[in-house]
């Protein structure tokens, strides 16, 4: 940073607000050592940022390899072994180090202590343990790449008994799943801690904002569910090295139970991706419309109905599996039941619009495609939950498309959103929205160009995992690669456009878009501890009475 | 009814449903944005929740689901359930084809050959890893599992050639585990049961 921007730095904060980048948590930490010792929940969301940032672009870059190899039939650009690895390497770095851990290990990081008026996190030295984990977990995964006999081949959900045969390096890749999965927990674990015991005094249940909300409906689901998916991932390693049998319908074991084990786990796991993504959007539609959220104890009995019935349709992945026919009939029944609550959601999202007074930007923006995207990916469950027409879309692109609409348009743009909503209290600095809007409007294009050819595809009878096809899917796979590089260029945009606010270095206020919740109370960047007095609390979480009075004045002062 | 009419329908019912409801949902959306933007509209109304549209918005989903739901469902048993006279050949998938046993033990790889007119019972399982059995004209897909019997059925109702694919990831060639239907008149398929390959 050079010594004007320094300057100007300490003229915007007087030293008795000065941010948390200039004060150290604990005292006196110096140079890297105040970031990698540091017990700030503010820190560790910057030092969890820059780390998925990495992990994302990665992931994105390699999808979007994968849909070049796919634009033409026969080899493309690699071969079909560098293939099989590409889609598990991309679909654990955005299922693992992406999409599960991004907006609460980033956003819930910095924002829950604030919004419940607290100065920290629970456990602030088990919040630098995860961090750890995650790192590790990721450094574990990049070292089963270059090791063995190379990364694994077998798809995410590392389904035996492939996942056991197999000679590529599964059980280090396991193992990062495993270390990953450790961190999520220890993350929920401080934030159901923290929602109970740290909230100010006069904040009741129902005084909680809905971002911590659903990330507390979210780390109950953590806490429960991600012990399942260890255990799993731990017998499958035992089977490879110790050849158990517990799988093996030879010696009497069942293929199917690694199936539900998985699914018990990762079903519940979409709902600790798609959540904390609801909650960001459960924010950001009242701010710009300076109106209360339409049905506040809709949505947070909603959340909760979405984190216990979300851990009841495992099998819902398992049609074809040749479980009993009972067992699709219950699972397809409790599937449709559990659409129900997200849809309460989006009633609810479009109904704060109602009579509001809406100006666009670009987190609203962002938090719109984010409805339309995710509307299309719960529409097209509905497909797939019921069982005639799964068993034909079933492992195909169909399924491709329709979890890229909930876990990329859904949390991944609740991600975008919730980077252009906070980024200002974050970093204390706007950005320029044309470039922003550029970048949101190219990535959207884009996704609609690469993913509905997907669903066509699947219809059509393209399975997923497909290194070459037949040549009635030529059409459809080389128009997706089009809006594969669409979209990878405007969200690269948007990350640049970002990046450039550290040159530009526009100020934004405390509160820039007029929010109720307190983050938007605190200044940009907040200080080391959050709150220099205790916290005023609204009787009611949304009430915008106090911005709209502010910005009369302001119009009036004008 | 047809197994395949069936499924197709309730595609088009969930589908067609879907779509309605995407677009009233965009459209009241941008309807929002535009019509109550901050330039126009620049104070809000204090509307925080209404018990009876809520309570609408829920119930009504909820009975269009369980509709959903109760079509796909029966469109499912038409997959499950097999017409007793269906003609039954044995299925094996393996690293990386199909292979088909026919009542009189002929065996073929990569080559499913059936009368035209008569159901098909096909009881499919795997001699190494997952596989998955997909027929896409005629809806059925069902995974092979080693040491354990699953079976799909479809009836033979087109003279013609079909694609047969594999859905279950199943290692290098998973894409080139391909295999073909054909469909003939009863009397060629007899001739064809007695030729040796």
């Amino acid at each position: 940073m050079s010594t004007v921007t320094e300057h100007r730095d300490s003229q915007h904060f007087p030293a008795e607000h000065a941010s948390f980048f200039a004060t150290t948590s604990p005292p006196g930490q110096k140079g890297i050592w105040a970031w990698l010792l540091t017990h700030d929940h503010k820190r560790l969301a910057l030092m969890y940022l820059w780390a998925v940032f990495f992990w994302l672009t990665l992931a994105l870059l390699l999808g979007l390899a994968l849909r070049v190899e796919l634009m033409a039939i026969g080899e493309t650009i690699m071969p079909a072994d560098v293939y099989n690895a590409v889609f598990t390497l991309h679909g654990v770095i955005m299922i693992f180090l992406f999409v599960i851990p991004a907006i609460p290990a980033i956003f819930g990081n910095f924002m829950l202590p604030i919004q419940i008026g607290a100065d920290d996190v629970f456990f602030p030295r088990l919040n630098l343990l995860s961090w750890y984990l995650y790192m590790l977990g990721g450094a574990v995964a990049i070292v089963s790449l270059f090791t063995g006999d190379g990364f694994a081949d077998t798809g995410w959900t590392f389904y035996v008994p492939f996942s056991v045969t197999t000679e590529t390096n599964v059980s280090l890749t396991v193992s990062a799943a495993f270390i990953l999965g450790m961190s999520s927990l220890l993350t929920g674990l401080n934030f159901v801690t923290t929602v109970h015991r740290m909230r100010v005094k006069d904040m009741g249940w129902l005084q909680i904002p809905l971002f911590t909300w659903s990330l507390y409906a979210t780390a109950w689901v953590q806490i429960l569910a991600t012990p399942v998916v260890s255990i799993t991932l731990v017998l499958v390693v035992l089977e490879r090295f110790l050849n158990i049998g517990l799988f093996d319908p030879d010696r009497g074991g069942d293929p199917l139970l690694y199936q539900h084990l998985f699914w018990m786990y990762s079903h519940p796991a979409v709902y600790i991706m798609i959540l904390p993504g609801m909650g960001v959007i459960s924010e950001i539609i009242p701010v710009f419309s300076r109106k209360a959220i339409f049905g506040y104890k809709g949505i947070v009995v909603s959340s909760l109905a979405i984190a216990i019935a979300g851990s009841l349709v495992w099998a819902h992945h398992m049609y074809t599996s040749g479980m009993s026919d009972v067992s699709v009939f219950v699972f397809s029944l409790l599937t449709f039941l559990v659409a129900i609550p997200s849809a309460i959601k989006v009633f609810s999202w479009v109904s704060t619009m109602y009579k509001g007074s809406i100006l666009m930007t670009p987190p609203l923006l962002l938090a719109l495609v984010f409805i339309y995207l995710f509307t299309v990916g719960g529409l097209t469950g509905l497909v797939i939950g019921a069982a005639g027409t799964n068993i034909h879309v079933h492992d195909t692109h169909f399924i491709v498309a329709h979890f890229h609409f909930t876990m990329f348009g859904g949390t991944g743009f609740a991600f975008f959103a919730a980077l252009h909503f906070w980024w200002p209290k974050m970093f204390g600095l706007m950005y320029n929205f044309k470039r922003a809007y550029l970048g949101a409007i190219l990535a959207t294009v884009g996704f609609i160009f690469h993913y509905v050819p997907m669903f066509i595809l699947g219809m059509q009878g393209m399975p997923r995992r497909y290194f070459d096809y037949l040549p009635q899917f030529e059409t459809g796979n080389f128009l997706a690669g089009f809006g594969g590089i669409l979209l990878v260029a405007g969200i690269l945009l948007m990350f640049v456009n970002l990046w450039l606010s550290f040159v530009s270095r526009e100020r934004a206020e405390g509160d820039p878009w007029g929010g109720t919740t307190l983050e938007w109370a605190v200044p940009s960047p907040p200080p080391v501890h959050n709150f220099i007095d205790v916290p005023r609390i609204l009787d009611y979480p949304y009430d915008f009475s106090e911005v709209l009075r502010r910005a009369a004045e302001r119009e009036k002062g004008n | 009814m047809d197994p395949v009419r069936g499924v197709d329908l309730a595609f088009w019912y969930i589908l067609g449903i879907s779509i309605i409801l995407l677009i009233g949902i965009t459209v009241v959306m941008i309807v929002f944005v535009i019509k109550y933007r901050r330039s126009k509209h620049p104070v809000p109304v204090d509307i925080r929740d209404n018990l009876n549209l809520e309570v609408v918005w829920t119930v009504l989903p909820t009975l269009i689901a369980l509709t959903m739901f109760w079509v796909g469902w029966q469109s499912y048993l038409g997959l499950r359930n097999v017409p007793e006279d269906a003609l039954e050949i044995d299925v094996a998938g393996q690293m990386f084809s199909w292979i088909f046993v026919y009542p009189n033990d002929k065996e073929t790889e990569n080559q499913l050959v059936v009368p035209l007119g008569r159901a098909v019972k096909l009881n499919i399982s795997s001699w190494d890893v997952l596989h998955s059995f997909y027929i896409p004209s005629y809806r059925i897909k069902v995974d092979a599992v080693r040491g354990m019997d699953t079976y799909a059925w479809f009836r033979a109702d087109k003279a013609g050639e079909y694609d047969i694919l594999c859905t279950e990831f199943c290692g290098l060639g998973h894409s080139q585990m391909v295999a073909k239907l054909r469909i003939v008149p009863e009397e060629q398929y007899l001739a064809w049961l007695e030729e040796d390959e």
